[in-house]
C-alpha cells in the first residue's frame, strides 16, 4: 500500500506499485484533470507538482511518491473560485483546445510559488517543457506575466 | 501506453547496502532511480514482467558533497539539484550548464546524474563536461567499491563496463590545479529546448604565459557511439600559439577522433561541420 | 435577478464559453470518461507498404477466449470508410495498400492486456513491390489506382498561357518542394462506442465533424441515420487531423462494441497517431513565369503535383484548394495550372489547416525571390505591381469584388515591421564577417478563400439554428465542433448579438447528431462566416416571431415567459436555417471556372530572422502578421488563431520534418518529431484589418487558417536574404542551409 497526500489529503493506494502515478490520479482517484500526450516526458500534459516541483507524471511509478506531496491542477481553483492564474489565462486566452492547460497551469504555479519573475524569456524557458499547439505560447506567458505581477503587487500592499 | 503494471515487481532498499544486495541477488533487474529513461521504455510495453529494483530511496546517494579539492555528487542527484549547486556553478559550470540543457524543468526534476551516466546514451548533456573534467566514477557491489575513470565507463552505445551487479554511487569531480583559461559548453539540439542534441560539445583551456597552449581538452557528443575526446586534436594544438592557420588545422582533424551517422535527426555531414564550427568558436574564444 | 443592460460582445473579447472548465481540467475529453464496463480495442496494422494478406496467425499460447477479434469479415455493411470515393476499407481485406494499415481489431477489459494481445498475432504477407515517392507513382511501373496512379487533375486556364510566356521580356523558373506534417494535437486520436438497448449505435469521442463520421458508420455498420448517433466530447485540437480520421475510429469502436456486446474505448498512443494518421500532402510545385521588365505578370504556368497516399480520401479536395491558391493573390492575364494528386504506398494523407494552400502558396511567394534577382526589382516593389485589388479577376474568372485587403495587409505589415529599414539593417550585418549570426527579412502575402470551394457549400447544404427552451434557456444548435479556435464563443456572441441578450444567456447545444443539424464539417475556415451566418440568420427569425407575437427578451422574467408562450407544451421551439447561396455566386464544376470562393480573406507577414554561423539554426527573431479577416467577431480569440497559426507554420518552415522509410514514419513520437516550444517562437505583432464583408456574420469573413500560409515563404525570403541562398523546399533545417552554404 503507498500513501501519499493528493491535493492536500492523505490518499492510498492499494493497486500494483509500478502504477504510473498519472494512471492512479486519473483512474484510481478520479482526478481525470491530468492528462496524457506523449508517454515520453516530452509533451508536459501530464505535469502535476511532487513537493511543490513540476515532474511529467507519465514518468512516475506509484511507489515512488511514498509519503510525497502531489498537487493536480484540480487543486487550483473551484468552479465557484478560478484561482488569479486560472483567470489570468481566461483573460488573456491562455487556453484554446484546453489540453496543455492543466499541465502549463502547475508548471506556471511552480515557477510563481518559487518566486519565478515575469520577465517573457525566462517565462518561455519556464514552460518549454510544455507543448502546445493551439496558442503559439504568446498568450499563455501573457497570462502567466500578468498573474505574476499581480500577485506582486497584491504582496506589496 | 502498454506497460502492464500488474507484470513487474518491485523492491524498495532504502539505503546503500540494501540496493547493492539487491542487485547482487537479482541481476536481470532493472534499476530504476529517476525514471526519465526506464518509464519511456516502459510506457511502449518494452519492460513488462520484469523485476525492478528502485533505489530511488538510497538517501546517502542524493548527496553533493564538498570535498578538499572538489566535489562529489551523488549518483541520485537530479540533474536540477546540480544545476543549482553553488559548488558545481563555481568550479565545474559547464557541467551545471549541461544540467539545465536536459530536456526541460520537469525532466530536470527526476533524472539523475547516476541514471544518465548508467543508460550511457551517446547523446547525453552532461558527457563532454564530464570528460573534459576527468571524475572519478564510485562503483559499488556485493564485492565492495571500485573506482572507474570516466574514460574508462562506456564502452558503446546504452554500454557502461559496469559489471553485474554494480550500481554507481558517486561522481567524484576534481578541481584542476589551475583555474582554466578559458571554458565552453554548447549543446547544438533539434530545437530552442526540450531537445536532444544533434551535437553537443565541451572544452577547457589552459593557455602559458607566451600564449601557447599548456593544455586543451575538448570533448563530443552524439557524434560516435560514447562521448569523445578529441585526443588528435588536443595534442596537436599542445604548445601551439592559436593562431587562425593553427586552428583551422586542428578543425581538419576533427573527423579523426568522431564517427557521426545519419539519423533520424541529424546528418553525418551537418555534425561533422558543426564539430569543426563548434571547436573553432572555443578555441577563438568567441562567446 | 438583476441583469446588467444589454451590451453587444461582437467585436469585444467575450471570455471563452468553456474556459472555466478547461481551466479547473473539468472539459471531458474522452479518455475522461469512465465508461461502466467498458473494454479497451487495440489495432493490429500492416508492418509492409504493399502486399497481400495470407492469414493472421494467433499464438495457442494467448488466452483469446479474453478478448473480442474483429476482422474484414465482421463488418456489417460495407467495408469502406464513405468519403468522397469510398475506396478505403474499414479493415484491409486481404491486400494492404500501405503500412500501419488496419488488418484487425482486439478488445480486452485491460488496455495492457489488450496491447499485449497483438504482440502474440502474427500475419503472413506476400509483399508486392511498394511505390513511395511521387516520382514513382508517376513513373507508372507499378499501378495503384486506376491506369495512371492519379486520383485527380485539375487544369485552370485564362487567357493563352504560352502567348503570355512568348510576350515576356524575363522568363523565371523555380521548382519548389515541401514534405509531409504532422498536426501534433497534443491530445490523441479516441473514440469510444457502444449499442444502446434500442439499437443505436453510439460514438464518442475527439472529432471535428460529427456528420462525417455518422455517415461513415452508417455505410460500415449497414444502418439509418436514426440508428447512429455521434457525440462530440471536448476535443484536444485537431486542424484538420480529426477531419475526417476519426471516422474509421468511430467505426473500428463500433464493429468491437458490437461484437463484445459491450462499450469499447480506443485512445491511441503517440506513436500510433503520428504513424497511422493522416498527414498534410507533400508537393512538388513548378513555376515558370512570365512578366514585364517593370516586373508585371504576363503569364503563369504552374505544375503541380501532390501525394495522396494510399487511399483517396480528400485528396480532390486538397489538390483543388492548392490549385486554386497556386498564383497566389496577383492578377495575370495568362495562367495555366495543370495539377494532379497520385497514389503511393504510404498512410493516406488528409486535411491539415491550409488544406493544400500552404503547400502552393509557399512555392508562389517565395518564387518571387526568383524573380527579384532576375529583374534587379525587390521583392515588396514586385508585389505592389501585381496585388489583387477590388476589381482584379482571378484565375478562374471570378471578379473580387468587395472585402479585397491584400494591399492593406501588404502595407500595413511593411510598416509595422519597417520592412526596408530592417532588410538595410540586415545587409549591413551580414556585410560585418565578425558577426556570429546573419540576418535577413523576408515577406510573403496570401489570400485564402473562405468556405468550401465553389459548389461545396450548396452540397453541403448546412443547416444551424437557435432554440428557446421552456425554461427560458437560449441555446444555438449546430454540429460545429469546439476545437479550441472559439467557436462556442463567437457562436455566442452572434446569437446574443442579434437577439439583444447578454452573451452569459447563450449557451451551445453539445454536437450531437440526436440533438444538433448537420451544419457541416468544422474546416475550411467556414465555422465562423457560413455557419455563423446561419446562426444569425436563425436568431434573427426567433426575434422576428417574438416581435410578432409583441413579446421581447429584455429581463429573464421576459425571457422565461416569452419561452414559455413560444414553446406551449412542447420542451422547445427550435428556428433552424438552411444555406442558400449568395445569387451572385457563380461556379463551374466542369470547367472549374467562376466564383471559387465567396470571399477571401487576406494576410501578409514579415518575418525577420537569425541564421547561426556556426549551427546553421534558424531562429525566428520577431514577426509581424497583418490579417484582413472582415471583422474580428472576438479579437482576443482571433489573435489567438493567428498566434497559433503562425507558430505551427513556423514548424512547417523549420523544424518538423517527417521521416519515412520503408513507407512509414520512424520519428513518430514527440521527442522525434519537432514542434515548437515557447522558446522557439518569438513574439508576435498581430494587427487585424477592418474590412467588412457583406456576405459575413457581422462582416467576418475566414480565419482559422489564413494563418498558416504566409510565414513558410517569409522566412524562407529572410533566409535568403540572410545566406544568399535560396532553399526552395521545406523543411528549412539547419542541415539543409548548411549543406546549401557549403556547397
Amino acid at each position: 500500500m503507498i500513501a501519499f497526500t493528493v491535493n492536500g489529503k492523505r490518499r492510498t493506494f492499494k493497486g500494483p506499485p509500478f502504477s504510473r502515478l498519472i494512471d492512479v490520479l486519473r483512474e484510481s482517484f478520479r482526478l481525470t484533470g491530468t492528462k496524457e500526450g506523449c508517454g515520453e516526458g516530452e509533451c508536459g500534459a501530464c505535469t502535476v507538482l511532487i513537493d511543490g516541483k513540476p515532474v511529467n507524471s507519465c514518468l512516475v511509478p506509484v511507489c515512488q511518491t511514498a509519503g510525497r506531496r502531489v498537487e493536480t491542477v484540480e487543486s487550483l481553483g473551484t468552479a465557484a473560485k478560478l484561482s488569479a492564474l486560472q483567470r489570468g489565462f481566461l483573460k488573456a486566452g491562455g487556453a484554446q483546445c484546453g489540453i496543455c492547460t492543466p499541465g502549463m497551469l502547475m508548471t506556471a504555479t511552480a515557477w510563481a510559488r518559487a518566486g519565478g519573475c515575469a520577465e517573457r524569456t525566462a517565462l518561455r524557458g519556464a514552460l518549454a517543457g510544455n507543448l502546445c499547439r493551439c496558442t503559439g505560447y504568446q498568450p499563455i506567458v501573457d497570462s502567466v506575466a500578468q498573474a505574476i505581477g499581480a500577485r506582486r503587487k497584491r504582496s506589496r500592499r | 501506453m502498454r506497460g502492464d503494471a500488474a507484470t513487474m515487481s518491485v523492491s524498495r532498499p532504502v539505503s546503500a547496502a540494501q540496493a547493492v544486495a539487491a542487485c547482487g541477488r537479482q541481476n536481470e533487474s532493472l534499476i530504476l532511480a529517476g525514471g526519465t529513461d526506464l518509464m519511456v521504455l516502459w510506457n511502449r510495453g518494452a519492460l513488462n514482467g520484469r523485476a525492478v529494483v528502485d533505489i530511488s530511496g538510497v538517501r546517502e546517494w542524493r548527496k553533493i558533497t564538498l570535498l578538499r579539492e572538489g566535489l562529489s555528487v551523488g549518483s541520485l542527484a537530479t540533474h536540477s539539484a546540480i544545476l543549482r549547486h553553488a559548488g558545481v556553478l563555481e568550479s565545474f559550470p559547464l557541467l551545471a550548464r549541461a544540467c539545465a540543457t536536459i530536456g526541460a524543468a520537469q525532466i530536470q526534476n527526476r533524472g539523475t546524474l547516476g541514471g544518465s551516466l548508467a543508460n550511457a546514451s551517446p547523446a547525453a548533456d552532461t558527457f563532454p563536461p564530464l570528460a573534459v573534467y576527468e571524475p572519478l566514477i564510485h562503483v559499488v557491489s556485493t564485492r565492495g567499491r571500485r573506482i572507474v575513470a570516466f574514460s574508462e565507463l562506456f564502452l558503446g552505445v546504452k554500454r557502461t563496463s559496469l559489471r553485474p551487479g554494480e550500481l554507481i554511487a558517486a561522481v567524484e569531480l576534481h578541481e584542476p590545479g589551475r583555474k582554466p583559461n578559458r571554458q565552453y559548453f554548447r549543446k547544438v539540439g533539434t530545437r530552442a529546448a526540450q531537445s536532444i542534441s544533434k551535437v553537443v560539445a565541451a572544452g577547457l583551456l589552459w593557455l602559458n604565459k607566451d600564449k601557447t597552449a599548456a593544455e586543451v581538452r575538448f570533448a563530443l557528443g552524439s557524434v560516435a557511439p560514447t562521448v569523445r575526446r578529441l585526443k588528435t586534436v588536443e595534442e596537436f594544438l599542445t604548445k601551439k600559439r592559436l593562431t587562425r592557420d593553427t586552428i583551422g588545422a586542428a578543425c581538419a582533424l576533427v573527423h579523426r577522433d568522431i564517427s557521426p551517422i545519419d539519423d533520424v535527426r541529424s546528418t553525418a555531414h551537418y555534425r561533422l561541420t558543426v564539430a569543426k564550427n563548434l571547436l573553432r568558436q572555443f578555441l577563438e574564444g568567441r562567446p | 435577478m438583476a441583469r446588467s443592460l444589454f451590451s453587444p460582445s461582437v467585436g469585444r473579447s467575450a471570455p471563452r464559453k468553456e474556459g472555466p472548465e478547461k481551466l479547473r481540467g473539468a472539459a471531458r475529453y474522452i479518455d475522461d470518461y469512465a465508461l461502466a464496463g467498458a473494454w479497451h480495442g487495440v489495432t493490429l496494422r500492416s508492418t509492409i507498404a504493399h502486399g497481400r494478406v495470407k492469414g493472421l496467425r494467433f499464438d495457442p499460447s494467448f488466452p483469446w477466449s479474453e478478448c473480442v477479434v474483429v476482422t474484414a469479415d465482421d463488418v456489417p455493411g460495407a467495408n469502406v470508410v464513405a468519403l468522397i470515393e469510398d475506396d478505403q476499407p474499414v479493415l484491409a481485406d486481404g491486400l494492404v495498400r500501405h503500412a500501419m494499415e488496419p488488418i484487425a481489431l482486439i478488445a480486452h477489459r485491460s488496455r495492457a492486456r489488450a496491447y499485449e494481445a497483438l504482440k502474440h498475432v502474427s500475419v503472413d504477407y506476400e509483399p508486392l513491390p511498394a511505390v513511395l515517392s511521387m516520382t514513382e507513382a508517376l513513373a507508372r511501373k507499378q499501378l495503384l489506382y486506376k491506369k495512371d496512379n492519379v486520383f485527380k487533375s485539375y487544369l485552370i486556364q485564362r487567357g493563352d498561357v504560352e502567348r503570355g510566356l512568348r510576350e515576356a521580356a524575363v522568363i523565371v523558373e523555380g521548382e519548389y518542394s515541401v514534405a509531409h506534417q504532422e498536426q501534433a494535437y497534443i491530445e490523441n486520436n479516441g473514440m469510444a462506442a457502444w449499442k444502446e438497448r434500442d439499437g443505436t449505435v453510439v460514438a464518442l469521442g475527439s472529432m471535428q465533424c460529427p456528420y462525417y463520421i455518422q455517415k461513415a458508420l452508417m455505410k460500415a455498420l449497414g444502418l439509418p441515420a436514426d440508428k447512429v448517433r455521434v457525440v462530440q466530447a471536448a476535443t484536444g485540437g485537431g486542424f484538420g487531423g480529426k477531419e475526417e480520421y476519426p471516422s474509421i475510429l468511430a467505426a473500428h469502436a463500433a464493429l468491437l462494441a458490437l461484437k463484445a456486446k459491450r462499450p469499447v474505448k480506443m485512445i491511441y498512443d503517440r506513436h500510433e497517431d503520428m504513424a497511422a494518421t493522416t498527414k498534410r500532402h507533400p508537393a512538388v510545385v513548378r513555376h515558370k513565369t512570365g512578366l514585364t521588365r517593370d516586373g508585371r505578370l504576363l503569364a503563369q504556368d504552374i505544375e503541380i503535383v501532390m501525394d495522396g497516399g494510399a487511399y483517396m480520401t480528400l485528396s480532390p479536395v486538397v489538390l483543388s484548394r492548392g490549385t486554386l491558391h497556386a498564383t497566389g493573390p496577383y492578377d495575370c492575364p495568362h495562367v495555366r495550372v495543370r495539377s494532379q494528386v497520385v497514389a503511393t504506398n504510404t498512410p493516406p494523407n488528409g486535411a491539415f489547416r491550409g488544406f493544400g494552400a500552404p503547400q502552393t502558396l509557399f512555392a508562389a511567394e517565395l518564387h518571387w525571390e526568383k524573380i527579384a534577382a532576375a529583374l534587379g526589382i525587390d521583392a515588396l516593389t514586385l508585389r505592389r505591381r501585381n496585388l489583387f485589388r477590388e476589381g482584379s479577376t482571378t484565375a478562374t474568372g471570378q471578379v473580387l469584388r468587395e472585402s479585397v485587403g491584400a494591399a492593406a495587409v501588404l502595407e500595413r505589415a511593411v510598416k509595422r515591421s519597417g520592412y526596408g529599414k530592417r532588410r538595410a539593417r540586415c545587409a549591413a550585418w551580414n556585410a560585418d564577417r565578425a558577426k556570429p549570426t546573419w540576418r535577413g527579412v523576408g515577406l510573403a502575402v496570401c489570400h485564402h478563400g473562405a468556405g468550401f470551394t465553389g459548389s461545396g457549400e450548396v452540397m453541403l447544404a448546412s443547416r444551424a439554428g437557435v432554440c428557446l427552451r421552456r425554461d427560458g434557456r437560449l441555446r444555438v444548435l449546430a454540429s460545429s465542433t469546439e476545437i479550441g479556435q472559439g467557436a462556442n464563443t463567437v457562436f455566442a456572441q452572434i446569437a446574443a448579438d442579434t437577439l439583444g441578450v447578454p452573451f452569459d444567456e447563450v449557451e451551445i447545444e453539445t454536437p450531437d447528431t440526436a440533438k444538433v443539424p448537420n451544419s457541416g464539417p468544422t474546416v475550411a475556415s467556414r465555422t465562423c462566416m457560413v455557419v455563423g451566418a446561419l446562426v444569425a440568420r436563425a436568431a434573427g427569425q426567433l426575434k422576428e416571431e417574438l416581435k410578432n407575437r409583441g413579446l421581447s427578451l429584455s429581463s429573464p422574467a421576459e425571457l422565461r415567459k416569452a419561452a414559455r408562450l413560444l414553446c406551449g407544451r412542447k420542451p422547445m421551439r427550435s428556428f433552424v436555417v438552411q444555406y442558400e447561396k449568395p445569387p451572385q455566386v457563380r461556379w463551374d464544376d466542369e470547367t472549374y471556372q467562376g466564383d471559387a470562393y465567396a470571399v477571401y480573406s487576406y494576410g501578409c507577414v514579415v518575418a525577420e530572422v537569425e541564421v547561426d554561423r556556426v549551427t546553421f539554426e534558424t531562429r525566428v527573431r520577431k514577426l509581424w502578421t497583418s490579417q484582413d479577416i472582415g471583422a474580428a467577431i472576438n479579437p482576443l480569440l482571433a489573435e489567438g488563431q493567428i498566434i497559433g497559426g503562425t507558430t505551427q507554420a513556423i514548424g512547417y518552415a523549420l523544424l518538423e520534418n517527417v521521416v519515412y522509410k520503408d513507407g512509414v514514419m520512424v520519428n513518430s513520437q514527440l521527442t522525434d518529431y519537432i514542434i515548437p516550444t515557447a522558446l522557439d517562437t518569438p513574439a508576435m505583432d498581430v494587427d487585424i484589418v477592418k474590412n467588412p464583408f457583406s456576405g459575413g456574420p457581422f462582416g467576418a469573413k475566414g480565419l482559422g487558417e489564413l494563418p498558416m500560409d504566409a510565414p513558410a515563404p517569409a522566412i524562407g525570403a529572410a533566409i535568403h536574404q540572410a545566406t544568399g541562398k535560396l532553399v526552395a523546399r521545406l523543411p528549412i533545417l539547419p542541415e539543409v542551409i548548411c549543406a546549401a552554404v557549403k556547397a
